[in-house]
C-alpha cells in the first residue's frame, strides 16, 4: 500500500506497484468506456436484436432473401427438425406458433413449420435503421439544429463580450475599475439553479421565453470568460497598443485587430468551454422552453425516456448523436480542454 | 476567422469612433464593459434582488403586481417542522426529504470523488506507459452532458439490460436498479462520480505535478521509506490543491440536478430528489407553480453556495499568494 502511493520506482523490472497500477488503469479503462461503447453498439442493433434476452455483445441482423412471387424480403431461417432438417428456408408468414415457409429452390410451395424447429439465420452487421427512423418518424433535424444555433450563436456573443470586458478590465486605468471587478467576482457567487424564478420573470418580460434566445442571452457574460480573457491580456505588452495609438488607430481598432488576434490562445480555451456548456447545458433551457419545437437534444433526449415504456431503439441513437460532436471535438482538442478546464475550474 | 468578423467589426467601429471622440480614451473601456455589465446586471444581479421579492410574496402568478405581500410566511413554512432530521414531521416533507437527500449525496458523492480522484491522479503522476491515453480515459466523461451519461447508465442497468445478464450469468439473481430506492440512490452517486473525477483527477494531477523534484530527491537521499515520502511530503504539498478540490465539489455537489433527474427522475418516490430538482418542480413543473415556495428555498441554498464560495475565493487567493 505505501509503495503503492508514491511517486517514484526504481529502476529494472516492475515492480509489485506497477502491476497494481496497471491493473488499477485497465479496470478504469473499463469501467469508464465499456458503458459508451456498450451504448453505442446497442445502437446499431435492430429492435429485434434489442429485445434479445440475455444481450448479446455484437448486433447481429437476419439474413434476408428476396424471391419471385414475394415483394418484400423475407426472413432467413433454418429448420432444426423435421423433413427440411437442416435447410435454409424463407418465412413467408408466422401464425401462432406455426411458421409458413418455403424453400429458395421452390418460392411457391407452402410447407409448415413449428416456430420451435427453426432457428434464424443471422450476420454480424451494423443496422443502422434506428438512425434513419430518427430523420423519418422524429424531428431529429429541428433539435440538432437548436442545439447548433444556440451552441454557436452563444459561443460568438460569449468571446465578443467578455473579451470587450477584458480589455477595459486589463488595459484601462480608470476609476471604479476595482468596483468593477468585484462586481465581476460577485456574479460568481450567483449560480443560475439558485436564481431560476426571478430569471425566468426577467426573460420573460423581454418576450425571450420559448425563445432559443431566452437561452442564449442570459449566460453570455460570464465571470470564468471575463477573468481568463483578462488574464491572458496582461500579458500583452502596453507598448504594443501606445505604438498603435500613435498611428492614430482608434481604441476600437485596437481591440480587434491588435489584442483579440493576440489573445487567440486564450479565446480558444474560453471557446471550447462555452461550447461544451451550451451544448450540454439543461436545466435552464428545460424552463426556458416548453414547446418540443424548440427543444434542444438534449431537452429532446431527456421527453423521449418515457415513464413506464422507452422506445430504446430511437433513444440510443439520438443519445449517439448527440455525442458525437463533443467526441470529435474532443478527439481533436483533447490537450486544450484539459488545460482550459483545469485552468478556470470548470466553471 | 478575422476574414469572417472584420465586416462585424467595421461596422461598429464607426459608433465607437464618435463615442472615442466624445468620451475620450480613458473612459471609453466603460463603453467596452456596458455590454457585460448590462448583462450581468439584467440576468445575475437583478434577479438576486427578485429573489427576496418572490420569497416575501405568495400566489401562483408570476408577476410581482398580483402577488400579495406575505412576509417571511414561505421561509416559515418551508422551516416548520417538529423534528428537522425527521421529514415527516415537517408541513413540506419533500423539501426536507430533498435537503437529507442531498447532505447524504454530497457527502458520499465528495468522499468517493476525492479518494478516487486523489488515488487515479497518484497512479496517473507515476512512471507509467501511455499516461496520455489514460488520463484521456478518466477525464472524458466530463465532457458528455448529463442526459446522456443518465442513459448510456440507464441502458446499462435496466431491467434486461448489461449488467443483470451478466449477474445471472454468474449466478445471482436480477435487481431492479432502478425502482429500489436504496439501489437508484447509490448508482445516482455512482454516477454522478464516474462523469466528474476525471476533472478532479486533472486538477491533482497538475497539483502533483508542481512539486518540485529535489523534494523527492532529498528524501531519497535520506532513505525516507514511501509512505513515510507520501505522508511527509506529498500530502501536505497537495494540501491546498486537496482543499481547493474539496471546496469545488462541495459548491458543485449541492447544485446537482441534471444528471439525477435524467437518470431516476427523482424517484422511485422522492428517493433521489435534490434540493435544486424540489426548486424545480415547485417553481415550474407542478401545479400551482408556488413561485415563493421555490424563491424561499433558492435562497436557502444560496446562503449555503455563498458560504462555500467565499471559502473558495479566500483559498484560490491564499494560494496565489502562495
Amino acid at each position: 500500500m505505501a509503495r503503492f502511493l508514491t511517486r517514484t520506482r526504481g529502476k529494472g523490472g516492475l515492480h509489485w506497484t506497477d502491476w497494481a497500477s496497471y491493473a488499477y488503469l485497465a479496470l478504469g479503462v473499463f469501467v469508464m468506456f465499456a458503458p459508451v461503447l456498450w451504448l453505442v453498439v446497442s445502437s446499431f442493433k435492430t429492435e429485434a436484436e434489442l429485445q434479445h434476452y440475455p444481450p448479446r455483445l455484437l448486433p447481429y441482423i437476419q439474413k434476408t432473401i428476396t424471391l419471385p412471387g414475394h415483394d418484400e424480403p423475407l426472413p432467413v431461417f433454418k429448420v432444426t427438425r423435421g423433413d427440411l432438417a437442416g435447410q435454409q428456408v424463407a418465412q413467408v408468414r408466422r401464425i401462432g406458433l406455426v411458421s409458413q415457409v418455403v424453400r429458395p429452390e421452390d418460392p411457391q410451395t407452402i410447407v409448415k413449420v413449428p416456430i420451435s424447429d427453426r432457428a434464424p439465420v443471422e450476420r454480424v452487421a451494423l443496422a443502422t435503421t434506428n438512425y434513419s427512423k430518427l430523420f423519418a418518424r422524429f424531428d431529429f433535424p429541428r433539435f440538432f439544429w437548436n442545439s447548433l444555433f444556440i451552441t454557436v450563436v452563444a459561443t460568438a456573443i460569449t468571446l465578443l463580450v467578455n473579451a470587450m470586458a477584458a480589455f477595459a478590465l486589463s488595459k484601462y486605468e480608470f476609476r471604479g475599475r476595482g468596483t468593477v471587478m468585484a462586481l465581476v467576482i460577485g456574479t460568481l457567487m450567483i449560480p443560475q439553479t439558485v436564481v431560476l424564478v426571478p430569471l425566468f420573470l426577467v426573460v420573460r418580460d423581454f418576450g425571450m421565453i420559448n425563445s432559443l434566445w431566452g437561452v442564449i442571452i442570459p449566460g453570455a457574460a460570464t465571470p470564468t470568460g471575463v477573468f481568463l480573457l483578462r488574464q491572458y491580456m496582461l500579458t500583452i505588452p502596453d507598448e504594443i497598443l501606445d505604438a498603435a495609438r500613435m498611428d492614430n488607430a482608434s481604441e476600437w481598432k485596437i481591440f480587434w485587430r491588435i489584442i483579440l488576434p493576440l489573445s487567440a490562445p486564450a479565446l480558444a480555451v474560453l471557446a471550447i468551454l462555452s461550447i461544451m456548456w451550451r451544448w450540454n447545458d439543461f436545466l435552464w433551457p428545460l424552463i426556458a422552453l416548453s414547446r418540443s419545437e424548440n427543444y434542444t437534444l438534449q431537452l429532446a433526449l431527456n421527453s423521449f425516456q418515457g415513464e413506464f415504456t422507452t422506445d430504446w431503439a430511437s433513444l440510443l441513437a439520438m443519445t449517439v448523436l448527440t455525442l458525437a460532436p463533443i467526441a470529435a471535438v474532443f478527439a481533436f482538442l483533447q490537450k486544450y480542454i484539459a488545460t482550459g478546464i483545469a485552468s478556470t475550474g470548470g466553471k | 476567422m478575422l476574414k469572417l468578423i472584420t465586416p462585424v467589426m467595421q461596422v461598429v467601429e464607426w459608433p465607437m469612433r464618435a463615442l472615442q471622440r466624445v468620451l475620450g480614451p480613458r473612459r471609453l473601456a466603460w463603453a467596452f464593459l456596458a455590454p457585460n455589465l448590462v448583462l450581468f446586471s439584467l440576468f445575475a444581479f437583478l434577479p438576486v434582488i427578485l429573489n427576496f421579492v418572490y420569497s416575501a410574496t405568495g400566489s401562483d402568478h408570476i408577476l410581482l403586481r398580483d402577488r400579495p405581500y406575505v412576509g417571511a410566511q414561505n421561509f416559515a413554512e418551508l422551516l416548520n417542522c417538529q423534528s428537522y432530521t425527521d421529514p415527516n414531521s415537517c408541513r413540506i416533507d419533500v423539501f426536507w426529504r430533498a435537503v437529507w437527500n442531498t447532505v447524504t449525496f454530497v457527502a458520499l458523492q465528495v468522499t468517493f470523488m476525492v479518494v478516487f480522484s486523489l488515488l487515479t491522479a497518484l497512479i496517473l503522476n507515476r512512471k507509467i506507459r501511455a499516461r496520455g491515453f489514460f488520463r484521456a480515459v478518466f477525464f472524458f466523461p466530463v465532457l458528455l452532458s448529463p442526459v446522456v451519461v443518465a442513459l448510456v447508465w440507464k441502458w446499462m442497468l435496466q431491467d434486461q439490460g448489461l449488467l443483470n445478464a451478466t449477474l445471472q450469468n454468474l449466478g445471482f439473481g436480477t435487481v431492479n436498479w432502478l425502482l429500489s430506492p436504496g439501489w437508484a440512490f447509490g448508482w445516482s452517486v455512482f454516477i454522478s462520480v464516474w462523469a466528474h473525477m476525471g476533472f478532479y483527477t486533472l486538477i491533482l494531477l497538475a497539483g502533483l505535478q508542481a512539486i518540485p523534484r529535489d523534494v523527492y530527491e532529498a528524501a531519497a537521499m535520506d532513505a525516507a521509506g514511501p509512505w513515510r515520502v507520501f505522508r511527509r511530503i506529498t500530502l501536505p504539498l497537495l494540501m491546498p490543491t486537496m482543499v481547493v478540490v474539496l471546496v469545488l465539489a462541495l459548491i458543485k455537489g449541492v447544485q446537482t440536478f441534471d444528471e439525477v433527474y435524467a437518470f431516476t427522475g427523482g424517484g422511485p418516490g422522492s428517493a433521489t430528489t435534490l434540493v435544486i430538482q424540489y426548486i424545480y418542480q415547485t417553481g415550474f413543473a407542478g401545479t400551482p407553480r408556488l413561485f415563493g415556495l421555490a424563491s424561499a428555498a433558492s435562497i436557502l441554498v444560496a446562503l449555503v453556495l455563498v458560504g462555500l464560495t467565499a471559502v473558495q475565493l479566500w483559498l484560490t487567493r491564499r494560494n496565489a499568494n502562495g
